[in-house]
């Protein structure tokens, strides 16, 4: 868009062709369909939310998956609201769960609401899940697709190299030593910390992935028109392995869930008053282990964690397997066959999945 | 292709470096850092020794000079972790190399066996799912897969210990073998370390090979459609070679890098899991250190993962040039 442009558009009118024909110069002419900024804004909205997310609405993973995460988000940020932060001894000791429905999951040891708890958990899990899937994807990203793009060159190797020594370090050890050693509060940096190194794989897998599409026609034709090649990485790489990274981001936001709870169960982070890690330890050491009455402590973090876990697998499931060009063609090839319709792209699936225990 | 292994052994070196530079900043850069710690430990049990001997002593234990240059503090480092001196843990008082020489057995023992069993039962019901495809077999062991996965191996391990350990006391929960059992060749020793390791074992293949299987079975899918095939088919090739030569080769040379992230995973993942199983091994003894801020076992054991690590992706890295050819020729492993 020219500047010329934008003075005629700004004004948020839609402006004829026949009022600006006469009096300006061919250069000055727009289209007749120029839009207005929030026509602009209507049409990318359109294109880059409403549009995928019926596709995605069409696959029962996703779904299934979206519905989980909304449920999450919903009791990270309404069901915070809703209820009462639950303090000692507001219910009898050890209720087991769906007894009194004051108390729906039971308490704890110590006499504090299971579901209340767990409630009261999310919004830190968010902030984390969010803070650390970000900086994972956003970095990879960077690294991966610059890299991908000057495949073979110095940038290349160094950023390779350095690539690969972050992969090999082993990640959980890791996290614990930087997060001994730094004692983080703030969720932001917890959800950064506990993901500390995974960025290496992914940055590795999208490297690869541009390196599939560099020679397309359309980079090559950006090139010759001599872009920058930042405007190319941008503009024209960036958007094409987007559903990949979209993906991946999902993966990312389960391993931020994994090392969190890892590390609040073994106790290696500044302890926060309500995070499903520490239920978990509260229970192991509270002797949930010892007797089946106090077992229910253990399990509804448990079980809190899992459904989350299942939730973001199935929707990176469904997102892959809609954005994947590879799946997608295949579904073109064969629609009169119902189960091929179960075909797994292993792209998205080992990465994620594996990581669990890094 | 000697190249390729130079290239290969180069990073792994780099690699080694790098972490062994990260450990020597950070035994320095703890807050409270282990000097302190260890002056006023010895403070507190020898109250009338005077300051010079303490700090002496102090420095004897940390194995660093804290007023001498940095540069020469560090070629100090290389030099003593080269001739496999990590320096004396405060709180058990023995030579960190020693314990942690004495627990990598234990962990790599865990690891491999987890490892095998993992790749083997991802490999097999890959397989078999990818040729019943869309069968209620596929189905329903996709879901299980996906369900598996979807499970953190310290939940699993706790349940695990739960039920199998505390509930029906079928398993022991703790520990590397029975104290009765004599170390060596004997059947008694033998049996008493598995049923130990069985546990920790089994929390990590249960989580851990839905989504291999699920990844093999896409390969195999895909091998499965492959021209290739028709071809080798039409040529009058016998099913089974077909099977080995053709669609097993194929479709597992893609889960290497799932098998070389999978390494990483499990050496690290061992911090929690032998922690839950009070087995002690290298993660067990790099917990213990940091609860005690026991700084040079703590670092040690982070070496020794690493170390560890590095090893397994070689020799893996290694062995897949020989099996795919094109890796080597720099094509392939991407």
């Amino acid at each position: 868009m020219t500047e010329s442009t934008r003075d005629v558009t700004d004004g948020g009118e839609t402006v004829g062709i026949e009022s600006l024909g006469n009096d300006r110069s061919p250069f000055d002419q727009v289209s007749e369909t120029t839009l207005s900024r929030k026509e602009r804004l209507q049409q990318k909205y359109d294109r880059l939310i409403v549009a995928p997310g019926r596709i995605l609405w069409s696959d029962w993973r996703a779904r299934v998956g979206a519905a989980i995460i909304l449920l999450y988000v919903l009791m990270g940020t309404v069901g915070v609201w809703l209820t009462e932060p639950t303090q000692l001894n507001d219910a009898p000791r050890l209720l087991l769960p769906f007894q009194d429905w004051a108390h729906p999951l039971g308490s704890d040891g110590n006499g504090r609401d299971l579901l209340r708890l767990t409630i009261h958990a999310t919004p830190h899990m968010l902030q984390m899940i969010l803070a650390g899937a970000v900086f994972t994807t956003a970095f990879a990203t960077a690294i991966g697709a610059v890299s991908g793009y000057l495949a073979g060159s110095a940038t290349d190797r160094i950023l390779m190299t350095m690539t690969d020594i972050a992969m090999t370090i082993p990640g959980l050890p890791l996290v614990i030593i930087v997060a001994v050693a730094l004692e983080p509060e703030s969720a932001w940096l917890i959800g950064i910390i506990v993901v500390i190194n995974y960025w290496a794989g992914l940055a590795r897998t999208i490297r690869s992935q541009v390196l599939t599409i560099r020679r397309a026609e359309y980079v090559e034709a950006s090139k010759t028109l001599g872009l920058s090649t930042r405007s190319i990485v941008t503009k024209d790489i960036i958007p094409n392995v987007m559903p990949y990274i979209f993906v991946n981001f999902v993966n990312a936001a389960r391993q931020v869930i994994f090392a969190s709870v890892g590390l609040y169960f073994l106790g290696l982070l500044p302890r926060v008053s309500a995070n499903w890690g520490v239920m978990m330890q509260d229970g192991y050491t509270g002797g949930a282990l010892l007797t089946w009455s106090a077992a229910h402590w253990l399990l509804v973090p448990m079980v809190t964690i899992v459904v989350l876990s299942f939730g973001l697998i199935l929707f990176a499931q469904g997102t892959d397997r809609i954005f994947n060009p590879r799946v997608r063609a295949r579904h073109a090839k064969s629609t009169s066959d119902e189960n091929t319709d179960d075909e797994e792209e292993s792209t998205a699936t080992p990465v994620g999945a594996i990581g669990g225990g890094r | 292709m000697v190249r390729y292994y130079l290239e290969r052994l180069t990073q792994s070196i780099i690699t080694l470096l790098a972490v062994v530079t990260l450990s020597f900043g950070m035994i320095r850069l703890m807050p409270g850092g282990p000097m302190e710690m260890m002056r006023a430990r010895l403070i507190r049990q020898n109250p009338d020794l005077g300051m010079d001997r303490i700090n002496r002593l102090a420095e004897n234990y940390v194995g660093f000079q804290p007023d001498r240059p940095i540069h020469e503090q560090y070629i100090e480092y290389l030099t003593m972790l080269a001739q496999g001196d990590m320096g004396d843990s405060y709180e058990f008082g023995r030579p960190v190399v020693d314990i942690l020489a004495e627990a990598l057995p234990w962990t790599a023992f865990v690891m491999s066996l987890s490892l095998l069993l993992m790749f083997v039962i991802a490999i097999a019901l890959g397989a078999l799912m990818a040729y019943r495809e869309g069968s209620r077999f596929d189905t329903s062991w996709t879901v299980t897969s996906v369900t598996l996965t979807s499970v953190p191996y310290y939940v699993a391990a706790i349940l695990l210990v739960y039920v199998f350990g505390y509930q029906l006391g079928w398993l022991p929960t703790g520990g590397r073998v029975a104290h009765t059992a004599e170390a060596g060749l004997n059947g008694e020793f033998l049996v008493s370390a598995i049923r130990h390791a069985v546990l920790p074992v089994a929390s990590f293949v249960i989580t851990g090979f839905g989504a291999l299987a699920v990844a093999m079975r896409g390969n195999s899918i895909q091998v499965l459609g492959e021209d290739y095939m028709r071809v080798a088919r039409l040529r009058g090739l016998s099913e089974r070679r077909i099977s080995f030569r053709y669609v097993a080769r194929n479709a597992i040379l893609p889960m290497w890098t799932s098998f070389l992230i999978a390494i990483g995973a499990m050496f690290g993942g061992s911090v929690i899991l032998e922690e839950i199983f009070s087995y002690p091994g290298v993660g067990y003894y790099m917990l213990q250190a940091i609860e005690m801020r026991d700084m040079p076992l703590m670092m040690g054991a982070f070496l020794v993962i690493t170390i560890g690590i590095i090893i397994g992706v070689l020799v893996a890295d290694l062995t897949y040039g020989m099996l795919d050819p094109r890796a080597s020729r720099g094509g392939g492993a991407q």
